[in-house]
């Protein structure tokens, strides 16, 4: 299984993993009282600030957006642009691939050319790019940005994006398709997002307390994370051979509701069960860190939990670390592979942000295994959980 | 560039017509076939129609779903909506929004808890879609089922930015050598390419009994898909 050799994002947190490191050491969340003009909604972000004043390359003219801006800002992070020249100097830029997970894409630059039409009714001259109002922009931007020319594709599955991006690398690499990959996750703000989660009575109007009793929904968040993935044979010829290693992914269907989760977590527990076996783990007994889906709404949350109780080791570090960045959509699942990769690399292991106490009604077992604090200690094992709308469940283990 | 094989079970398309604008498949209930917006009815329609006959259980199939788009009308309602009246948003426009509507919808249609994927390439989507799906059944040696669906621009403002003005859904069932069915040879292959006009799933229309097809993937990248001839068929006389 292939390892991932280098990482960078830019969150509510700001540019690279120190900047994530470090609240999650202080479990400092970055959410804040949402104040857009554009979305006038009593809620909490976790936006990235100033996205809209950083400095835009002309050469870029055609492709600005909110969306973009945030993909532009995550490459600039942790020497990542550097490895990915690297990669292409050693392989050719034929052979390194892309893949971007991605829910919403750039709807936010369509919302906003439908507020300023042209006198003909189409899209104002400006914003009249066909490259960028398509769910698969961020690739095609990514793409020219790092001058890649091996495959590139949009996953949009909703909030499992990001992690199903790491498995379409994984097979990429085992198929020969591409000797390197790139890897991201990206969503930034957007009225669909917001309003949208509105609609469905699922924002929280303070920032989100997953797993709380109180808990009330979600916060939205916005991040671009990157990780470069290569086979494991390729970086245990040179200096990566520490690296982190994605050890397993499991992706499966609830095949039950298009908005709400398996009430017994099916589809959940069967992603979990795929990811083990590929790992060649007899139990989720042998993972020391989960990083949990943990959105902040009722149902997720009761599902995950009795999922965490039934099937993770009493000794396991779970967090959500949603209260902390809110909930970045499809970069969520690779957001949550850069804290595993912290755990693993640098043994810190996330706490919970907000959430100050565990819902009583998720009993004792839950209790055990769910933390509200950090922790520092070197594991070996970490995974991942990430469940998106159609009821798309991707779990992934991580080890070094 | 290393070649590779799978074998193509059924396969099937669906377009509308004037007499049939709307599919109606069974996979879903009659609610939600009601309710759910054109790009999901195709796209189950297709699913349908490439599982008929097939001596694969659409229920056990890993899936992949391809669109350039997703359902723009809805993409145009979302964004009418958010322009003019953004409280009036309704959820089931917001779910219907989401790229993988079909892959959920079909999922909960056929009973399928196996992975299931949404993906986009823009111009390129058929081909990322074939890679996607033909790469799932050569690295984890079983049958997928490749659906690839897109819309037309509705009247008004995606015109503008979008030249897709009919629906296509097309609907592949892949599996690995040894499933009978038709074989087709794989590979990528370095080149140059314009992006394709019109309606991304177009590209999906040129399997003739026996041809070599190219599928761009990018501007610089393609696809080689060649089709073996009838007489070739794995399972056939030798």
């Amino acid at each position: 299984m292939p390892r991932l050799i280098a990482s960078t994002l830019a969150s509510a947190h700001g540019l690279g993993l120190d900047a994530l490191a470090a609240a999650l050491a202080a479990n400092q969340s970055a959410l804040q009282p949402n104040d857009s003009p554009d979305w006038p909604l009593a809620t909490a972000v976790g936006r990235v600030a100033e996205l809209e004043h950083q400095p835009w390359p002309a050469d870029w003219q055609a492709w600005d957006s909110r969306a973009t801006r945030l993909a532009w800002l995550g490459l600039q992070g942790d020497g990542f642009a550097d490895a990915v020249l690297r990669a292409r100097q050693r392989h050719g830029a034929a052979r390194v691939g892309l893949v971007i997970g991605s829910s919403a894409s750039t709807i936010g630059a369509s919302e906003s050319a439908y507020r300023q039409l042209a006198a003909d009714g189409g899209f104002a001259s400006a914003q009249r790019q066909p490259r960028l109002h398509t769910p698969h922009a961020l690739a095609d931007f990514v793409q020219q940005a790092l001058g890649l020319q091996g495959p590139a594709l949009t996953v949009s599955t909703a909030c499992s994006s990001g992690a199903k991006a790491l498995a379409v690398g994984e097979r990429w690499l085992r198929l020969q398709l591409a000797d390197a990959v790139v890897v991201g996750g990206i969503d930034a703000l957007s009225g669909s997002l917001l309003y949208g989660f509105n609609a469905l009575g699922l924002l929280d109007p303070q920032p989100c307390r997953p797993f709380d009793a109180a808990r009330r929904g979600i916060s939205i968040g916005e991040a671009a994370a990157y990780t470069l993935l290569v086979r494991d044979d390729e970086a245990a010829a040179g200096p990566d051979e520490d690296a982190v290693q994605l050890l397993g992914y499991g992706e499966r269907s609830d095949a039950h509701h298009m908005s709400s989760p398996h009430p017994q977590g099916l589809g959940a527990e069967q992603a979990l069960d795929a990811a083990l076996a590929r790992a060649g783990l007899d139990s989720a007994a042998a993972i020391d860190f989960v990083s949990l889906h943990g959105t902040g709404t009722a149902a997720n949350d009761e599902v995950e939990a009795a999922l965490l109780a039934r099937r993770y080791a009493g000794s396991v570090h779970a967090s959500a670390t949603k209260g902390l960045s809110g909930h970045t959509m499809g970069a969520a699942g690779l957001l949550q592979a850069l804290v595993c990769v912290l755990a693993l690399q640098r043994g810190l292991l996330a706490g919970s942000g907000p959430t100050a106490a565990p819902d009583p009604a998720f009993g004792a077992a839950f209790a055990e295994r769910w933390k509200a604090r950090p922790a520092q200690r070197r594991i070996r094992r970490a995974a991942s959980h990430a469940f998106g709308f159609g009821g798309n469940n991707c779990v992934l283990v991580f080890g070094c | 560039m290393l070649t590779r094989t799978v074998q193509v079970l059924a396969q099937a398309a669906w377009t509308p017509t004037a007499a049939a604008p709307r599919p109606a498949p069974a996979l879903l209930a009659a609610n939600e076939r009601r309710r759910a917006p054109q790009a999901v009815l195709m796209a189950l329609q297709a699913a349908e129609a490439a599982g008929a006959g097939a001596a694969v259980d659409l229920g056990s199939v890993a899936t992949v779903f391809a669109s350039a788009h997703g359902d723009l009308a809805i993409v145009d309602a979302l964004c009418r909506t958010l322009a003019d009246e953004p409280l009036l948003l309704s959820p089931l426009r917001f779910h219907h929004s989401v790229h993988n509507a079909a892959s959920g919808y079909f999922a909960i249609g056929a009973r399928n808890r196996e992975a299931s994927t949404a993906v986009a390439a823009g111009p390129w989507s058929f081909g990322a879609g074939w890679l996607e799906a033909a790469g799932q059944c050569a690295a984890e040696q079983r049958p997928v089922l490749l659906v690839g669906c897109d819309t037309a621009a509705p009247d008004g403002p995606l015109q503008s930015v979008n030249d897709s003005r009919e629906a296509l859904a097309v609907a592949l069932l892949l599996a690995p050598p040894g499933a009978g069915g038709r074989g087709v040879r794989w590979q990528l292959q370095p080149g140059r390419f314009t992006p394709p006009p019109g309606n991304p799933m177009a590209a999906a229309l040129g399997a003739a009994p026996a041809a070599r097809l190219d599928v761009p993937l990018s501007a610089q990248l393609g696809l080689v898909i060649d089709v073996e001839a009838e007489g070739d068929r794995e399972s056939g006389p030798a």
